[in-house]
């Protein structure tokens, strides 16, 4: 008998040994996260608009409205609703004319939102804030639309800059030409851009805000690199989608544990 | 009593009491091992009921404890699976995977506070 017979039965044997000793098992689960709102007396839903401000490389309120109508078309059991994006915006400047509707008129604290022309920051956007609790505003639109449930809110999608130390893996090779790599802190300049997001769920029998949920995502790139504002955009919205989407329907979390013998 | 008759009776104990711990282990432990194949095949209903039945037999086997876990996790039933992972640790302390089994499960149980344990 040669020796590599011996070692190829020793590692025969070896193998069968360790298969009945085994004494645990990794196996997949599906862990199932239940929405964080009871849907379930709506059958329709409505992306009705948003009020979106920052970058004008962008059309945010649009791009948004386009992007959770796909998900939610593909990933939630509700009748997605395609009509006209609201240009809520405009509205909000209409509203704050007439004081006789609810969170109409300018109490003074906060600039009216006629006097703002353009979006840059959160401070800007809160002047806007006042038409999300017009409750006979969005009930009327949710009669136009048969009762769905409205998805609405503000977008903040900002240029940004930072500058300070990265670490990096660097290649290097040894008197032998061995390679490996160390990490080297060097100083770079970055820019990027800022999603601050703010989903507001509102019940379109009522009019009323039944939840609402912020976020906000960063991605920064070398300077030298040149990314477009509208894939910097879909890169960050994508991060936030699966929490956005667990708001109204179950997601299923892929993983794995390990049962013990 | 004195302590050679205590250490008697003590050994006494053991000795009887011993087939009947390692009879109940060598069921739970067949119960389990089934559970494991069906829950491999995707029957996780019939796994968990396995489990349970483990854990009923020896109420001491931290592994069908760790089991029934994971099975009620996969089932969405978070407040029922937590409760068997810390049933689990507390049998066998010293136990890395269940360890690992109930960070992995308290990641996921954090996002979904305040929803219901259906």
């Amino acid at each position: 008998m040669t020796a590599q017979r011996v070692a190829t039965i020793v590692s025969g044997v070896l193998l069968v040994a360790l298969a009945g000793c085994t004494s645990f098992y990794e196996i997949a689960v599906e862990t199932p996260i239940q929405p964080k709102l009871d849907v379930s007396g709506f059958q329709r839903v409505l992306v009705a608009g948003f009020i979106a401000g920052g970058t004008e490389d962008v059309d945010t309120n649009l791009e948004t409205v386009r992007l959770l109508r796909s998900q939610l078309q593909s990933k939630s059991s509700l009748k997605v609703i395609d009509a006209d994006v609201l240009p809520l915006m405009e509205i909000a400047i209409e509203q704050s004319k007439t004081p006789t509707e609810t969170g109409g008129a300018a109490d003074g604290q906060q600039e009216a939102p006629q006097q703002i022309t353009k979006i840059k920051d959160e401070k800007d956007l809160q002047n806007f804030e006042r038409i999300f609790a017009n409750v006979n505003f969005w009930k009327r639109i949710g009669e136009e639309y048969q009762n769905p449930l409205i998805v609405t809110g503000t977008v903040l999608f900002t240029p940004h800059q930072r500058s300070g130390f990265v670490t990096r893996e660097q290649e290097v090779w040894d008197t032998f030409g061995r390679r490996r790599t160390v990490p080297t802190r060097t100083y770079t300049e970055r820019k990027g851009f800022i999603l601050r997001p703010k989903f507001i769920f509102i019940d379109g029998r009522t009019g009323t805000t039944m939840y609402s949920e912020s976020f906000r995502e960063e991605i920064l790139y070398s300077a030298q690199q040149n990314t477009p504002a509208l894939s910097s955009y879909f890169e960050l919205m994508d991060r936030l989608l699966p929490s956005f989407l667990s708001t109204l329907s179950t997601q299923k979390i892929r993983g794995t544990r390990v049962l013990l013998k | 009593m004195s302590p050679r008759s205590f250490a008697l009776a003590v050994l006494l104990v053991a000795i009887v009491g011993a087939p009947a711990f390692a009879d109940a282990r060598t069921q739970a432990k067949e119960q389990v091992e089934f559970g494991i194949a069906v829950a491999q095949r995707g029957l996780w209903k019939e796994a968990m009921y396995r489990w349970e039945r483990a854990a009923e037999i020896d109420p001491g086997y931290a592994a069908a404890y760790n089991n029934l876990a994971v099975a009620y996790e996969h089932e969405g039933r978070f407040e029922k699976a937590r409760k068997a992972y810390e049933k689990a640790i507390e049998l066998d302390p010293k136990n890395s995977m269940i360890r690992q089994n109930f960070d992995l499960f308290k990641e996921i149980n954090d996002r979904t506070k305040g929803r219901d344990d259906r």
